[in-house]
């Protein structure tokens, strides 16, 4: 069996931590995500939390928007890292998703993570 | 129109510059005066995806600014020109001669050695007294990091 993946999810103030919280409530404590704030960093700060939390592991960044100082971060580092992918518009359908299939290659995940955020934004209910 | 804003931001081109003084603005171009963003088409690719495709971005160094300051002045679109330091900034303030009328400081995160002066401001010493000679020189230095917070004025921040 492969190493198992594990995530970072990098955002704004408390978001990560927020939605990390949610994914334990929801599927339990071994998803094997962390949360990396973004709040009081420069980018080269921003480059150090994500390396410590990181730690060599082959790891998959889901980042908030693209555009931000957070998604910006985690292409820089990926660019300097083989084991580290990103993908942008974190949310919490991909990362329960992510939750329960760690078991995979990098491009793998990233590929999953991308459909399942995508197909998880909906527009739902209206009419009178 | 011309340039509506010249902000230190250690984020460079990022949420609060494109979003948030971006759209309250309504700026058509963002100009990064930064070195080592200047040297790498990887960087400024990144930087590019990141703002909406109606907005010009360019990346200049400080003497390519300073050549360019005019045309952007008499720009009919708005401009934002940001450096990711405080040094940058007063570089550029010297080379234009007048043309910085005002220097918004925006985001100047922690590091070893610098000091809290605001909750998105942190200065040591030698970076203070930049900001003080860049205020002297007749520019004018206050520090807000979005549109709906409040200015602060140089002698209140490094007070």
């Amino acid at each position: 069996m492969s190493e198992q993946l594990t995530g970072i999810v990098l955002a704004h103030v408390d978001v990560a931590a927020a939605l990390v919280s949610a994914v334990q409530a929801i599927a339990g404590t071994d998803h094997g995500l962390a949360p990396v704030s973004n709040a009081g960093c420069d980018r080269a700060a921003l480059s150090a939390r994500l390396d410590a939390a990181i730690a060599g592991r082959a790891t998959l960044i889901f980042a908030d928007m693209p555009g931000g100082s957070c998604a910006f971060s985690a292409a820089s580092y990926a660019r300097g890292h083989g084991k580290v992918r990103v993908v942008t518009g974190v949310n919490l359908a991909m990362l329960l998703d992510f939750a329960f299939h760690r078991d995979q290659s990098l491009e793998e995940a990233a590929a999953r993570a991308l459909e399942t955020g995508r197909s998880s934004v909906t527009v739902m209910g209206g009419g009178a | 129109m011309s340039v509506a804003l010249f902000r230190i931001d250690d984020r460079l081109i990022h949420g609060q510059v494109v979003v948030g003084w971006g759209q309250t603005l309504g700026i058509g171009f963002i100009v990064l005066v930064d070195d080592e963003v200047r040297s790498s088409d990887w960087e400024q690719e990144l930087y590019r995806m990141g703002v909406p495709p109606q907005v010009s971005v360019v990346f200049t160094s400080v003497p390519e600014a300073a050549e360019q300051m005019a045309a952007w002045q008499a720009d009919h679109r708005k401009g934002i020109v940001l450096t990711g330091d405080v040094e940058t900034m007063a570089r550029l303030v010297q080379v234009t001669n007048g043309a910085v009328a005002s220097v918004n400081v925006g985001g100047v995160h922690y590091r070893e050695g610098r000091k809290e002066r605001l909750r998105y401001v942190y200065l040591n010493d030698d970076e203070a007294e930049t900001l003080r000679t860049i205020g002297s020189s007749g520019a004018d230095v206050t520090a807000q990091d979005v549109p709906t917070g409040t200015r602060v004025s140089l002698a209140e921040f490094l007070a």
